[in-house]
């Protein structure tokens, strides 16, 4: 079949931003017709391209070219004068104001200077007809679930052209699926397939795998922000495209793999029944036994940290309960699992975990001091003998109490991060990407603790990007996909990277 | 996540419940007001009925006594709509009382020079005040405070003293009464209403009132749809600074006179009736209409404690200050429900 002109042209797309090159040389087109999926881990690049297709981003290089012209855009207003919508995953309507209003304010109907109201309604009752969704235009948005509320941001950002009827030729939809539920996605997608029908290009991007397999027809890949491929959905199998994604080949990833660690494991200490929370994480049972490592796989934003968070009630469950040593806890904030020997090292060590302006030493003791309770005080003596023994065992860099957290490079503030939960004696400790952005000596240092903490019976729910990281210091293995806990595999020689990729990929484990 | 989150049946995601969308309206604040008013009305007729209660020029000189809040209300009503708030009010009634007293009796400028001078000066007070908060992002209280402290001490730069006003044409307008057949009402309170009509109509048919919705629903939705809301600020501070001089020209003539110490704390008072009128302080939420019976319920509790004859005139501040605590737990309670 011979492939019609597209609407829309991406060429030699860069775009960067102070000391990064957030797109380097990205090509990509949309046809219309069709629903384009966009691919790609978090900050591969997905949202930097589509905030330079919408205006947010000004261009540093490359051109784009809509229905044969080619187009500057500068501001989201002209990507809408040029019939590029866009709706995000954030609601952008106004919760007070009616339906029909949320679509047409801005450009309503008036004579004289006065809004014609019944016109008003009657258009956009029109309008929400037309795309076959029942909803009284007259009713304050807010009385409408936040689908229905994107739905109705969907026609808004259709009828912008030329006030009668759609004018848009290209519909960016940014991660709408993400706070919605299966029938409310449906409805969605039954929107989509019938815009499509009507000839309108539409850029949709989701982390759920399964959806972009449900809807699109075309997809393209990126990764750190350069084009890997773009090809027809039903080319390319799943396992593909998480290879695609990570770029790495399923035969390659084995190579590096091998198995350190063995170690027997006594009781359960934490069991989670059902847990789970509405768009975070779907109910999952977990159980991790006294000394034990568990680690995490799973794309990026496959509700790895949220599973976490969790276990450590820094966000609160509307599902399933917890207990840890036989007992049940309720893990309404964090001070709980404290409280029960639960230690959580975030991902975000310099906005979630340290405080940079505190020094090493004061850094150290927040925790232990936390769980103390503020009206009893650590001993000087005993405080500072504490932390020159974790200074020393972690071997922090400088090895001075009095240095401030901020200046210390990346490994060193996340030895800091370690120490601060260590030396509360946790019963369990929570390990968020611990090896992110630190250089490769730091990296087996902390990956050895964790074996040692092990062996002398902590547990540890060690989370990691790197595959071979967590295949090589796991007991057993969690594998994450669309925000539900799919599998759990024993580690064994028998397990490669291949089998959790295709776990990954396909949601089952064989 | 699909399996396992329920999604909502049909009937209850789709049309909203009888009961809720009564809960949810917006006109019900309104409403209770009214029907507060009302109340407040009928009581007074039954205990004061052989004291004159009943005569239909005490209704009307609710608006005789309060036209200027009822301005000034309109102007706070805009602003809070908006989302925003000014406290600059009460301090621009009592400039433009200064300014105008000063302009006629010192100076010896005709009425009609006056006014529009007095008009030009409160717009362009609440322009300034406008530009200050959109173009460098400061929060409207710290700024219409500034306006406050500024104003009040600008009554005091034009004179230290109170200047009555003696110009004839000052006292025949403020005593020209016209008759409505059971009784008669003042050109102030008259003035009152027609600004409350226009304020009306404005809000509610011109895109430009629909935008002041919209940004006091989401101000940052409302950039991303395209609606240029910095002009829209900024017009609003100017409808409120042009709303309390006209107040302040009501209140002019009045009280014929002008005194630096005229309507001090009178920008609460509009507050509080744009608050009891139902009107949401996080804005987006709110009809002009709400403000009329805010300022008539504020206007019937002083003649309520007047009739009664024994009470000190306190008693105002202090039925204000329950009502309007009524009213904001009344306010949280409907968002709260909103939002659930």
């Amino acid at each position: 079949m011979a492939e019609p002109r597209p609407v829309l042209e991406m060429t030699g797309i860069v775009k960067e931003f102070p000391g990064v090159r957030a797109l380097s040389d990205v090509d990509f087109r949309l046809f219309p017709g069709e629903i384009h999926a966009l691919m790609g881990e978090n900050g591969a690049g997905k949202s930097t391209l589509i905030k330079v297709l919408t205006g947010v981003y000004s261009l540093d290089g490359g051109t784009i070219t809509l229905d044969g012209r080619s187009v500057r855009i500068a501001s989201p207003l002209q990507a809408q004068q040029a019939g590029i919508s866009t709706v995000y995953q954030e609601v952008n309507l106004c919760p007070n104001l009616s339906v029909a209003e949320n679509i047409f304010i801005g450009r309503e109907p008036t004579r004289l200077g006065r809004i014609q109201w019944k016109q008003l309604r009657r258009r956009a009752a029109e309008l929400v007809d037309r795309l076959g969704l029942d909803i009284d235009v007259s009713a304050p948005l807010s009385s409408y679930p936040l689908a229905v509320q994107q739905l109705v941001a969907i026609v808004r950002s259709l009828g912008t052209g030329d006030g009668e009827g759609p004018g848009t030729k290209v519909l960016v939809l940014d991660e709408p699926t993400s706070s919605l539920d299966r029938d409310e996605v449906l409805q969605l997608f039954a929107l989509m397939r019938r815009l499509k029908d009507e000839g309108v290009a539409i850029l949709f991007v989701s982390h759920f795998l399964d959806q972009i397999y449900e809807v699109c027809d075309r997809m393209t890949v990126l990764r750190n922000g350069t084009l890997v491929g773009e090809h027809m959905v039903r080319d390319l199998d799943q396992v593909g495209l998480v290879q695609l994604m990570l770029g790495k080949a399923m035969g390659q990833l084995d190579e590096l793999h091998e198995h350190q660690l063995r170690s027997d494991v006594g009781e359960t200490l934490l069991r989670a029944d059902g847990l789970g929370r509405t768009g975070g994480i779907a109910p999952f049972d977990l159980e991790i036994k006294k000394g034990e490592v568990i680690g995490l796989a799973g794309l990026l934003g496959s509700g790895r940290t949220e599973l976490a968070r969790l276990l450590f009630g820094a966000d609160q469950p509307d599902a399933g309960k917890v207990s840890i040593g036989g007992k049940q806890v309720s893990m309404s904030a964090p001070n709980d699992a404290i409280g029960a020997g639960v230690a959580f090292c975030s991902e975000n060590r310099k906005s979630e975990g340290l405080v940079p302006d505190l020094t090493v030493r004061e850094n150290i003791i927040l925790a232990l001091q936390a769980s103390r309770g503020w009206t009893r005080p650590i001993p000087v003596s005993q405080r500072d003998e504490l932390v020159a023994k974790y200074i020393k065992a972690l071997d922090i860099r400088p090895a001075n109490p009095e240095a401030r957290v901020g200046q210390l490079s990346g490994g060193n503030q996340q030895k800091v991060l370690l120490a601060r939960w260590l030396i509360t004696q946790p019963k369990l400790l929570i390990l968020d990407e611990p090896t992110r952005g630190i250089d490769i000596g730091a990296k087996a240092e902390i990956q050895k603790l964790v074996v040692s903490l092990s062996e002398d019976g902590m547990s540890v729910l060690y989370i990691a990007a790197e595959l071979e990281e967590v295949l090589r210091l796991s007991h057993t293995i969690g594998v994450l996909r669309d925000r539900r806990l799919v599998a759990q595999i024993a580690n064994g020689p028998e397990i490669t990277t291949s089998r959790i990729l295709e776990t990954i990929a396909s949601g089952e484990h064989q | 996540m699909s399996a396992t989150t329920q999604s909502p049946t049909a009937s209850d995601s789709r049309t909203p419940s009888k009961a809720a969308r009564l809960l949810g309206d917006r006109r019900l604040p309104v409403a209770v007001t009214a029907l507060l008013f009302l109340l407040m009305y009928l009581g007074g007729l039954t205990r004061y009925q052989f004291y004159g209660f009943a005569e239909p020029q005490v209704f009307l000189n609710l608006f005789i006594d309060n036209g200027y809040l009822l301005v000034a209300a309109v102007g706070v009503t805009f602003v809070i709509l908006s989302g925003g708030i000014d406290l600059s009010v009460g301090s621009m009634i009592g400039f433009t009382t200064m300014f105008t007293a000063w302009l006629v009796e010192r100076q010896g400028l005709p009425l009609l020079v006056v006014v529009p001078m007095a008009l030009a000066v409160g717009a362009l007070g609440g322009f300034l005040m406008g530009y200050v908060i959109h173009n460098f992002e400061i929060q409207p209280f710290i700024v219409t405070l500034a306006g406050l402290f500024l104003f009040r001490g600008l009554c005091l730069v034009i004179s230290k003293e109170s200047i009555s006003i003696g110009d004839s044409s000052v006292s025949s307008m403020a005593t020209a009464q016209v008759s409505l057949g059971m009784g008669f009402l003042s050109i102030g309170a008259i003035v009152s209403l027609v600004v409350l009509a226009v304020a009306f109509y404005v809000l509610h048919y011109t895109r430009f009132g629909r935008r002041v919705y919209a940004i006091g629903g989401n101000e940052q939705s409302a950039m991303l749809m395209g609606l240029p809301q910095g002009g829209t600020k900024i017009a609003v501070y100017t409808v409120s600074g042009f709303c309390s001089a006209l107040a302040g020209l009501l209140f002019t003539l009045y009280i014929q006179s002008g005194d630096p110490l005229h309507a001090t704390g009178m920008e609460l008072d509009a507050i509080a009736a744009v608050v009891i009128g139902g009107t949401l302080l996080t804005g987006g939420s709110g009809y002009v209409l709400g403000t009329l019976f805010g300022v008539l319920v504020l206007g019937l509790i002083k003649s309520i404690i007047q009739f009664e004859g024994t009470l000190s005139s306190w008693w105002t501040k202090i039925a204000t200050g329950v009502l309007l605590c009524a009213f904001i737990l009344v306010q949280r309670f409907m968002t709260t429900r909103q939002k659930t």
